[in-house]
């Protein structure tokens, strides 16, 4: 227990008060100075930086909405279309939260695809911060499931063929996949059992786990220290310091990054509630017009595609056909030889290469493409995990970086906004082989970056960071 | 608490063997728990129980068009071919996957449809109307010809508008494809000439 601190007789009412407090519930005064008034964070921040505490607004902003759509949306099969259209046209502003709400879905991928790209720019990824990096990954994988499963209550056309689509995805997976398929739907088709139990998995059991990993992510971020700009260390062992021991290159996150934080809420503010107000539809990119359709199990719309969040992974999906098998195993078996021949491995583990690489052709070969289809699109998310070990680059920054990895990170934004565009246009000849190369792409940038990012001369790191004063 | 000095180095190998076979079945109790949480997935008596035979008129039925009926939850179409799609059926033979539908002829082929036409009666087709690859419901593409998302020499099918998966008139699939087999056959039979019983067969 803490020491119990007597306060003067003569200090101020406001001042026993917070005394009296702080005697009882010392945890909360310690974290806010852990968190607020003593965290230094980076004085050099860019806009890049704002994403983070963005995301937590939207975070807010979607369990504030839920809570009050839960109020009045009925999660049953007969009832769910007609309740959602209740609360456009009858509930008293009940239009306005429910586009709070789906305009938030949208705004949270905007603003998580951002965030995401900002740790892939600066390096944030990188040692010490591992495992930010991971608890980040675990939350974009709980946004995914949070927007697929909320994506089918509205129970419009798209909702409940998209909701369809993805189940059976799971029954893909060799041997088990047609049972576990029927375990998620609960049904031999997707019915209400299916919305009964997404709708709980949407409303509680995701929620709290992902509220939980955006407080073990924080946490962690707090204990390493913020990244920035610079990629340099500013509570590193030789970082410059000042009397009290605060890092010279940092500032207390309170009060000046929450001032600076309202003020870009607020120009998100403006964005986020145009859109409700003007186009929370987003020519159908938000909340797409087949949507708007009761779900019909007898008939899937003619043209479908996931919402916009999702089509990069959709077309990666996509792309995986026959053909495309004979171009994957050729990349495993040059693999395995760059392994055998090449590398500096272990003479041992030469034939375990060799072996490994024949057993996965001979899957490959064996099992259907749907299935590969499935593996590479989990694979394309699940690769980010990874991403700490992969970057064998000296500097942490893409400032100090070689110029042409400039290029290849533009390269790879270019190519995932392709696939996704590819994903939401009906499959044609052209698209199919665009979107094969975009996933080889997609996939070589990650798995050859042990490599590439080792290319090229490196600029000097500073050993301050670069701020100039307003 | 004792007052007596305790070497805390000592470990007491008795005291721990009990703490890690209460652990044990701790961990048993545990995953017996989980079982009944984890069955609730499973599909609920009342949706085994659903899913009886349906009865269709086909009399009405003109050439060349399609009836779109439920069972168990999922689309079945009858089509009456014209003799023209009948005849087509023969031309795309080397483009297809699995043309004599000798793949899982078990779960999607019964023996009195393992045929060119797919049927019991060439005219009159019935297939689950529910994509191989992913579950999706292809759309009708019987217009012949070139048009969008199909090959310039199309000969009338399905085309899945989910993944672009192509079926011929018999519900088989094009090689080189996302879907990996042909249209399920769901167990049928005739009643009489002009009543069709989908989810029945003659064996049952």
């Amino acid at each position: 227990m803490a020491v119990f601190k007597e306060i003067s007789p003569n200090a101020s009412a406001g001042a026993k008060l917070g005394n009296w407090f702080e005697n009882r519930f010392p945890t909360a005064f310690d974290a806010y100075r852990v968190h607020m008034s003593e965290y230094y964070a980076p004085k050099n921040f860019n806009i890049w930086y704002i994403f983070g505490a963005l995301a937590m607004l939207v975070l807010v902003i979607q369990i504030v909405t839920g809570i009050f759509l839960v109020m009045h949306y009925k999660p049953d099969a007969a009832l769910a279309f007609g309740s959602v259209e209740y609360i456009m046209r009858d509930v008293p502003w009940g239009w306005l939260i429910r586009y709070m709400h789906s305009t938030g879905a949208s705004a949270f991928f905007i603003v998580v695809y951002l965030h995401m790209f900002r740790g892939l720019m600066y390096g944030s990824y990188r040692k010490p911060r591992e495992l930010v990096w991971i608890f980040g990954c675990a939350i974009f994988l709980c946004l995914m499931a949070e927007a697929f499963m909320g994506y089918l209550l509205p129970w419009g056309q798209m909702s409940y063929w998209g909701a369809q689509v993805i189940v059976n995805l799971f029954a893909a997976v060799p041997f088990v996949g047609p049972d576990l398929a029927l375990l998620i739907r609960g049904d031999y088709v997707v019915g209400d059992a299916t919305l009964n139990r997404f709708f709980s998995f949407h409303v509680i059991a995701v929620p709290l786990v992902l509220l939980g990993l955006v407080m073990a992510h924080l946490l962690a971020l707090h204990d390493v220290g913020s990244n920035n700009p610079d990629g340099v260390e500013i509570k590193g062992p030789n970082a410059p310091r000042d009397a009290q021991g605060h890092p010279l290159d940092g500032i207390p996150f309170h009060p000046y990054y929450t001032v600076h934080d309202i003020f870009m809420v607020s120009m998100f503010l403006m964005v986020f509630t145009a859109i409700i107000f003007f186009a929370p539809e987003f020519g159908g990119y938000f909340l797409e017009y087949n949507n708007f359709i009761p779900a019909d199990p007898l008939k899937t719309p003619l043209h479908i595609a996931p919402v916009w969040y999702f089509t990069p992974y959709y077309s990666m999906l996509r792309a995986i056909t026959g053909e495309m098998m004979y171009a994957l195993m050729a990349c495993v078996l040059a693999g395995a030889a760059f392994g055998i021949f090449k590398a500096k491995l272990p003479a041992f583990l030469k034939p375990v290469v060799a072996v490994a690489a024949i057993a996965v052709v001979a899957m490959m070969l064996s099992i259907d493409a749907k299935f590969w289809g499935v593996v590479v699109m989990g694979g394309a998310v699940v690769i980010l995990f990874f991403l700490p070990w992969l970057d064998y680059s000296p500097v942490k920054s893409i400032r100090y970086r070689p110029d042409w990895h400039k290029y290849m990170y533009g390269v790879f934004v270019v190519n995932f906004v392709v696939l996704a565009y590819l994903g939401v246009q009906p499959p044609s000849a052209i698209g199919e082989r665009v979107s094969q190369v975009g996933t080889l792409f997609y996939f070589g940038f990650f798995i050859l970056m042990p490599w590439w990012s080792r290319v090229g001369a490196s600029k000097p790191v500073p050993s301050r960071v670069n701020f100039v004063a307003h | 608490m004792s007052e007596t000095p305790v070497d805390t180095r000592q470990i007491d190998a008795s005291k721990r063997t009990w703490l890690i076979a209460s652990g044990c079945v701790g961990a048993v109790g545990g995953v017996a728990t989980a079982i009944p949480f984890v069955s609730t997935f499973q599909p609920s008596e009342r949706a085994k129980a659903a899913g009886a035979a349906v009865e269709v008129d086909i009399a009405a039925i003109k050439p060349g068009e399609k009836v779109t009926v439920e069972w168990r939850g999922k689309p079945v179409w009858v089509i009456r071919r014209t003799p023209e799609q009948l005849a087509a059926l023969g031309k795309v033979t080397n483009q297809l996957a699995d043309p004599e539908s000798k793949r899982k002829p078990a779960e999607l082929t019964p023996e009195y449809a393992r045929n060119e036409g797919r049927s019991i009666k060439p005219e009159f087709f019935v297939a689950v109307g529910i994509c191989t690859h992913l579950g999706c419901s292809p759309s009708d593409k019987f217009q012949m010809g070139a048009q969008p998302s199909l090959p310039d020499d199309w000969q009338g099918g399905f085309l899945c508008p989910c993944h672009g998966s192509t079926f011929d008139m018999a519900g088989r699939v094009y090689k080189n494809k996302p879907a990996p087999d042909n249209l399920e056959i769901p167990p049928y039979m005739f009643l009489s000439d002009s009543r069709l019983l989908i989810g029945e067969d003659k064996k049952a």
